[in-house]
């Protein structure tokens, strides 16, 4: 799983209201090389929730990125290509996803994260 | 072959073997990747080069995924067999997986996804496997977490195999319900075997954005296996057999005549037939009483 889809996924459990960002527990990660594309990056931006990307990355031991960032900052190359990493091309493999309203653990097995909720959380 | 949602749930359907079978067929694989390839046309994306974030709902070992990876596109994909995700973990998708039951709703934040496909999937939500399964609030939770998941005038594409209408007219009403406009494409709807059924679905309220495309081969165009998969410039030249001029046979008041009949012998007797010989008899009007 990438940072990406973290920044997407959401606690799903029966009467979380603010089920983001899920806490992220890594103990495995690896790194894999994703074609750059700073187009992507740029429409992805506005859609990106920064403190919890940023939140994420220091999980997996990636402290480059600023802790903050606006629209302009994507001018510079060197931001872009950071943001590149952090939301492309770390994949965790071993870990959990932690729901923060309700502590529900969401485990993580060869980078596949098990979303599926028991009945009593539908 | 029986149906397989009949069977079994899927989690349980698609075990290790029915994984396997169904990731090394060759034509299953040709035919998701044609499948895909269409739904990715349906879905309209701007054709300005920029890769989108796309949802694969029962990606299943990663084939449709492939075709969005293959368009330069990122996507998730939702399966809820872990022996298919295991398929496509060995095949070293592009994507990311996760192991999630779409009829509990998708669980991603409001309005981050350019689009969603669905291959031959959202049809199990119809078949209740368990106790508490209850198809109208699966189909509830899935639509409903799908509109809030997609960016305003984004679409969804679910192509489908509805056991029967009630069943297609199930799943269009809950996505009606949940707010989405749209309809049902059916491709080659005139064959059995090349039928397929799409839904398209805009996110959003209802805009010259929202027109529905039109199904490969409603005009009554011939589908054969050959021009299946050909693409749209040769089916708005194509033309139904029927319907074209017949050419003009020469036929005079008095029949085909004496002339016409020396011609055909003559050709026969180029092509090395056995021909009679040309008498004065040849082709020489009958008597009226005969």
């Amino acid at each position: 799983m990438r940072l990406l889809t973290h920044n997407m996924l959401s606690s799903n459990v029966k009467g979380v209201v603010n089920g983001f960002p899920l806490r992220l527990e890594a103990s495995t990660w690896v790194e894999k090389e994703v074609d750059f594309n700073a187009d992507f990056l740029r429409s992805m931006f506005s859609k990106i929730d920064w403190p919890a990307l940023f939140g994420a990355a220091q999980t997996v031991g990636y402290v480059a990125l600023p802790e903050s960032a606006d629209a302009s900052m994507l001018e510079s190359e060197d931001f872009l290509k950071k943001f590149h990493h952090a939301l492309l091309e770390i994949h965790v493999e071993e870990g959990a996803l932690v729901c923060p309203e309700t502590g529900r653990r969401f485990p993580i097995n060869k980078g596949i994260p098990n979303m599926l909720l028991n009945e009593d959380e539908v | 072959m029986p149906r397989p949602e009949l069977q079994a749930p899927p989690e349980i359907f698609y075990n290790d073997v029915e994984a396997r079978k169904y990731t090394t067929s060759s034509r299953i694989v040709e035919i998701q990747a044609r499948i895909s390839e269409r739904a990715l046309e349906l879905l309209n994306l701007p054709n300005d080069g920029v890769p989108r974030l796309l949802l694969d709902i029962g990606c299943g070992s990663g084939l449709s995924g492939e075709t969005m990876s293959e368009h330069g596109h990122h996507w998730i994909g939702y399966d809820i067999s872990p022996s298919m995700l295991n398929v496509a973990l060995d095949r070293e998708v592009d994507g990311d997986l996760l192991l999630a039951d779409m009829g509990q709703g998708l669980g991603l934040r409001p309005g981050v996804i350019d689009g969603a496909i669905s291959i031959s999937a959202v049809q199990w939500l119809c078949y209740a496997d368990k106790s508490s399964h209850e198809p109208r609030m699966r189909l509830k939770a899935f639509f409903g977490s799908l509109y809030r998941c997609l960016a305003r005038g984004a679409r969804a594409v679910l192509q489908l195999y509805a056991e029967n209408m009630d069943q297609s007219a199930m799943i269009l009403t809950s996505a009606m319900r949940a707010g989405f406009g749209g309809g049902v494409v059916v491709d080659y709807p005139h064959s059995s075997k090349a039928k397929k059924a799409y839904i398209v679905l805009t996110c959003g309220p209802p805009s010259t954005q929202s027109w529905l495309p039109k199904g490969k081969g409603e005009d009554g165009e011939m589908c054969t296996d050959s021009d299946e998969g050909s693409d749209d410039e040769d089916q708005t030249v194509g033309m139904y057999d029927r319907n074209r001029p017949r050419k003009k046979m020469k036929v005079n008041k008095k029949g085909k005549g004496r002339e016409w009949v020396l011609k055909k012998k003559d050709q026969m007797r180029k092509k090395g037939n056995v021909v009679p010989p040309d008498t004065k008899y040849t082709a020489r009007k009958r008597k009226t009483r005969f």
